[in-house]
């Protein structure tokens, strides 16, 4: 990799977009040398399960073409993405992390996919995820776990640490992921990355693998807010092909970055999710957030969600319920993986051997689970009051949105652990979602940022805003200030911390060697 | 505690069609008990003058007109399957009825 | 299969008492699917009409056809059933090959439509008020074909192939209270009641209602008690009838079974069975246990259907008669006899005669071509009268005839010409020469020649036996190759005798 390179792949986005537009770099050198880091350190690192080496770089090479010939392109057009592997492409095996669908290549494209090629963005892979999206680690993936950039030994969080960490390892500039219980907040917390859950039905939801429908959301996956946010603008508005999309007309987020200001911004801070349970090097870094906040003008506030513990059990009873229908669907009938039982047997005999052989235990434990809190006699108990909790979950937010314009919390109770600590107690791995699953059962969106690094192992730690439903735009602007307030104290970013992954290359580089 | 038997995780396997094995039913059998006991307290709040809520974002009448759109070709449809037959879906003989 | 034990019927019904209840699934004829942008029509090459949503296809997601709503809502109406201010649809949980998801998107504790009744009409004129408890939109499931074993049928298979076309049509399945005190009358009542719902849905115009292909479908649930009980027997439920008369005979059978088994001392199963029409017989099919468990709940890919009273009350204003009283209305104004409205409508061409009376034609002369001809050549061809002939040709025929273009005999050449698809019947006319010779002056010369070639008969008709006049009459249509007004040759033949 050339030094020209090495620099390429340290761009934001938006910087990287603004070099393509001026025709400095073209799609096709961005796009190289991303893949050419990805050559380079995704050994160790893991993020991807598939890489488009020569599609991607044709499709660089259209872009070039268009904006040569004077064409007026989106202003993310050329700039390379990493798409999580929930959601499908019909140029790229779609696998969302299990063995089930080793290999599936679907015959269409999902909403955001067509949006994201529309614009000109240069999809370059797919990114690893706990299986089907069912976990906080990406150790449940079928294809092995991805590896925290920060600290190998570590887990990049998940599901999505495939595309927390191809960000974070500068692999890409920019990536989808999906949220469903935090599955975009909490990587961005433990990766030093930024990540947005939007709003319930912002984004379309038509191609997303379905891991529970009532929650899942996709979104951006950066290293910076203005990144999200940009990505944002091209991923959000109403879809016809997705009963729950909205149809609302949203602002530029991007402008709401641009504009971020927090001078009399009321934030309450969710007393929950403030305290015990959390570590000190997460909490100390949390509450320095607030003061730079405070001294920026905003108005620090109290707000309380007494349904919140609750909200846990309630999440971790409608998400399995609904994941254990929707991955019913696997069935080794029209894709997928199919295996016969020894001896051959009934249709019934070969989808439930499928299911035993395609299914990892995370998978397996939540269907097992799922299908227990919906079966008879057991409904009301467990399924119908999650239902309820839910509504007091959303009270209680309703509640909060009245004293604050923002809400406030650690992303999650710890920084990043390390590879096999949690992966034998499952409740104890399912706690660590505690501040980033209220949101969802909401519906509400939710960001996380970095806020530096704990003093005690010296990892990334996040901080979560959370707005009401359909004020994605707040949380850029919030956001986006902090963002600006931390780097301009720090005089760096947060990520320019990260350890470099490939040493040698630098001193390759130097040499004029490739 | 949780009540749950290895006797109905293993029912529960055959409604979710999974050939779990003896062990995976002992594992999760635990699992499961102390799952549930974690989750159980959401009947504790859940009193019935409180609404269920099963959308998030409540909408409601969302339609679309009845006009066809693009369609799949067999190949396109067939491409990923395990088994077919050039045109259909192949599966083995089928023990139980249609519901 | 061993044949099952018969009470004699009259027997049966001296003992118990027959329950009904009926689940009929209607298939909406949609231009697309209920969740998906596919055509709704399952006919073709296997797996084409489908899309991503149909074949459950992982990322895909159901969007509710609006168009079916709003035929839903009909059809509540039309069934006298209040239409619930909210509904929601609910996954069904089972695993089956021809269930893509392996959910159905149902509706469950919250159907659109409920607490209903239909009047249905017995042959003997009585009126029979079945109650309905609800109706509900779902999606239908694939096509399965098993293949291997001796019959074709599921048992035996080596193997089964799917076809998605079906997959994901709009059903509203229409599931009526237990219905008491039919008595004898119940297999009879079977059959009108699923007859009712088909003419119902045929005038809304909602449904193709061929019972044959599939469009109608009815399971039939019959549970027999001892007069005086109050606790109602264990009932079975036949599927696979697809005609009206095998609904009739399979509740009669059902009756007749469990009968027998009951006065024997044996108990009923409660069971899915089996109509088989070659045999007449039901077979045991699945048994249904307490291990369905289908752990239905709302469903989250789609929101509540919430009609507003202006759509409702626009929908019931726009409800057709009620098929009873369309049929007395109709015989009335056709002035046809009880046999010969029987008839029209026994053979199913009401809407046939009475679109054709509406082109133009009197009502007898459509009733004679739809009864007639038209059913006679449908017989031959193995195929539905209505699919052979639009009623505005049969109309345009007919008028060819009054206006004494056409004899029947022609009449009949016209049909087949248009049947064999050369077009309207004046272009049959045209292309095939076929009309009436009406130039007075070739048929003069021909009766001329004929009263010439058979002077015998000349003489008759001269001493006033006109009836022999029939001879000359018949030469001179030979001559004429058919195509003479038969009429007119015997007033001209009469005429040119007496000079």
């Amino acid at each position: 990799m050339g030094h020209h390179e090495h620099e390429l792949i340290r761009l934001s986005a938006a910087a990287l977009a603004e070099k393509l537009g001026s025709g400095e770099v073209s799609s096709v050198e961005a796009t190289k040398a991303h893949l050419d880091r990805i050559a380079a350190v995704d050994g160790e690192v893991h993020a991807f399960l598939h890489t488009a080496p020569e599609a991607s770089l044709a499709t660089a090479a259209a872009i070039d073409a268009r904006r040569a010939a004077g064409e007026e392109l989106h202003p993310l057009a050329g700039v390379p993405i990493a798409i999580k592997d929930v959601i499908v492409t019909n140029d790229m095996p779609t696998t969302s992390g299990s063995k089930i669908l080793e290999g599936w290549v679907p015959p269409y494209d999902a909403t955001v996919m067509v949006k994201l090629r529309a614009a000109g963005l240069i999809p370059i892979g797919k990114t690893n995820m706990d299986e089907f999206a069912m976990g906080s680690s990406t150790e449940h993936s079928a294809y092995g776990p991805t590896h925290n950039p920060w600290d190998l030994e570590r887990i990049p969080g998940g599901s999505g640490g495939g595309s927390a960490a191809a960000v974070a390892s500068f692999e890409a500039p920019l990536a989808l992921g999906s949220d469903t219980g935090g599955s975009i907040r909490q990587p961005a917390h433990v990766t030093g990355t930024v990540g947005v859950k939007p709003t319930y039905g912002g984004v379309s939801r038509y191609g997303a693998i379905a891991l529970a429908s009532s929650l899942d959301q996709i979104g951006p996956v950066s290293r910076t807010v203005l990144d999200s946010a940009m990505l944002h603008d091209v991923i959000a508005g109403h879809d016809p092909f997705d009963s729950t999309s909205l149809t609302d007309a949203w602002p530029s987020m991007a402008e709401a970055v641009r504009r971020a200001d927090v001078k009399g911004l009321k934030i309450g801070v969710i007393q929950q999710l403030d305290g015990e349970g959390f570590q000190t090097g997460v909490l100390e870094r949390f509450r320095e957030a607030l003061d730079v906040l405070a001294a920026a003008g905003a108005e620090i506030v109290d707000v309380s969600l007494p349904s919140l513990e609750y909200a846990i059990a309630a999440y971790y009873l409608i998400m399995p319920a609904e994941a254990s229908s929707n991955l019913a669907k696997f069935d080794s009938v029209r894709f997928g993986l199919r295996v016969n039982p020894p001896g051959g047997g009934t249709v019934e005999d070969v989808m439930s051997a499928t299911r035993e052989a395609g299914f990892g235990a995370e998978a397996k434990r939540r269907i097992i689970l799922g299908t227990y809190a919906l079966s008879a006699g057991y409904y009301d108990a467990y399924y119908g009051s999650a239902q309820k909790v839910r509504t007091l979950v959303q009270r209680d937010f309703a509640a909060a949105f009245e004293q604050a314009d923002v809400l406030v919390s650690p992303t999650a109770p710890t920084t990043a652990f390390k590879l096999g600590q949690n992966t034998g107690d499952p409740m104890a791995m399912y706690l660590n979602d505690i501040a980033t699953i209220p949101a969802n059962l909401a519906g509400i969106p939710g960001i996380s940022l970095p806020v530096g690094l704990a003093r005690e192992d010296g990892l990334p730690v996040g901080i979560q805003f959370l707005a009401p439903a359909r004020e994605d735009a707040r949380l850029y602007n919030v956001g986006g200030a902090l963002e600006a307030l931390l780097e301009q104290a720090w005089g760096h970013t947060l990520i320019s911390l990260a350890p470099d992954l490939a040493p040698g290359e630098m001193a390759a580089a130097q040499e004029g060697a490739v | 505690m949780s009540e749950i038997t290895q006797e109905q995780v293993a029912h529960l396997a055959n409604l979710a069609r999974i050939a779990l094995t003896p062990q995976e039913i002992e594992s999760l059998t635990s699992e499961l008990g102390s799952i549930v006991d974690n989750v159980a307290k959401v009947s504790e709040v859940a009193t019935p003058d409180v609404p269920a809520t099963s959308h998030p974002i409540p909408l409601q009448n969302v339609y679309r007109d009845d006009e066809p759109g693009v369609t799949l070709t067999s190949e396109q449809a067939l491409a990923g399957a395990p088994d077919h037959d050039g045109s259909r879906f192949r599966v083995t003989a089928i023990l139980g009825e249609e519901q | 299969m061993a044949k099952a034990k018969l009470m004699d019927f009259d027997k049966a019904l001296e003992l118990f008492e027959p329950v009904l209840g009926f689940e009929v699934h209607v298939e909406l004829n949609t231009r697309t699917k209920m969740f998906s942008t596919a055509p709704n029509y399952f006919g073709g090459e296997p797996n084409t009409n489908i899309t991503p949503v149909d074949l459950g296809l992982p990322g895909s997601l159901p969007v509710v056809n609006g168009q079916a709503v709003r035929y839903s809502i009909s059809l509540g109406l039309a069934l006298g059933c209040s239409i619930a201010p909210s509904s929601r649809f609910a996954r069904k949980n089972y695993f089956y090959p021809d269930l893509a998801k392996n959910y159905q998107i149902s509706q469950y504790d919250e159907p659109i439509a409920f607490e209903g009744s239909v009047d249905v009409e017995l042959a003997d004129g009585r009126t029979f008020t079945v109650p309905i408890e609800r109706a509900h939109m779902e999606e239908d499931a694939g096509k399965l074909t098993h293949v291997g074993g001796a019959t074709g049928r599921i048992q035996g298979a080596e193997y089964s192939l799917v076809d998605y076309n079906r997959a994901g049509v709009p059903l509203v399945e229409i599931v009526t209270k237990p219905i008491f005190g039919a008595g004898a009358d119940a297999p009879e009542l079977a059959k009108a009641y699923v007859a009712t719902i088909r003419d119902i849905v045929v005038a809304l115009g909602i449904s193709d209602a061929r019972m044959e292909r599939g469009n109608l479908r009815c399971d039939a649930n019959v549970s027999l008690r001892p007069y005086g009980q109050e606790k109602l027997g264990t009932r079975t439920e036949t599927k696979n009838v697809n005609s009206l008369r095998s609904v009739e005979r399979a509740v009669r059978y059902e009756i007749q079974r469990q009968a027998q088994i009951l006065a024997d001392g044996g108990t009923i199963i409660q069971e899915t069975r089996h109509w088989h029409e070659d045999t007449g017989a039901t077979s045991a099919g699945r048994p249904k246990s307490d291990a369905d468990d289908y752990r239905y709940f709302p469903e989250p890919d789609l929101l509540p259907v919430v009609p507003s009273a202006e759509l409702i009350e626009e929908l019931r204003a726009a409800l057709p008669e009620p098929p009873a009283a369309r049929r007395r209305r109709l015989k009335q104004e056709w002035g046809f006899t009880d046999l010969e409205f029987q008839d029209v409508q026994n053979a199913g061409l009401l809407v046939e005669v009475s679109e054709t009376v509406a082109a133009g034609a009197s009502p007898q002369a459509a009733r004679k071509w739809w009864s007639g001809e038209i059913s006679r050549l449908a017989n031959a061809r193995g195929a539905e009268a209505a699919s052979l002939v639009s009623p505005s040709d049969v109309a345009a025929l007919v008028s060819l005839i009054d206006s004494g273009a056409l004899n029947d005999r022609l009449a009949r050449q016209v049909l087949e010409g248009v049947i064999d698809g050369e077009g309207s019947p004046q272009k049959v006319v045209d292309a095939r020469g076929l009309a009436v010779v009406s130039d007075d002056g070739a048929l003069i010369a021909a009766i001329d020649e004929a009263l010439a070639a058979q002077p015998d008969v000349l003489a008759k008709i001269k001493d006033g036996k006109v009836q022999a006049a029939g001879a000359v009459i018949g030469a001179v249509m030979k001559a004429m190759k058919g195509q003479a007004d038969a009429a007119r040759v015997r007033e001209l033949v009469i005429e040119r005798a007496a000079e």
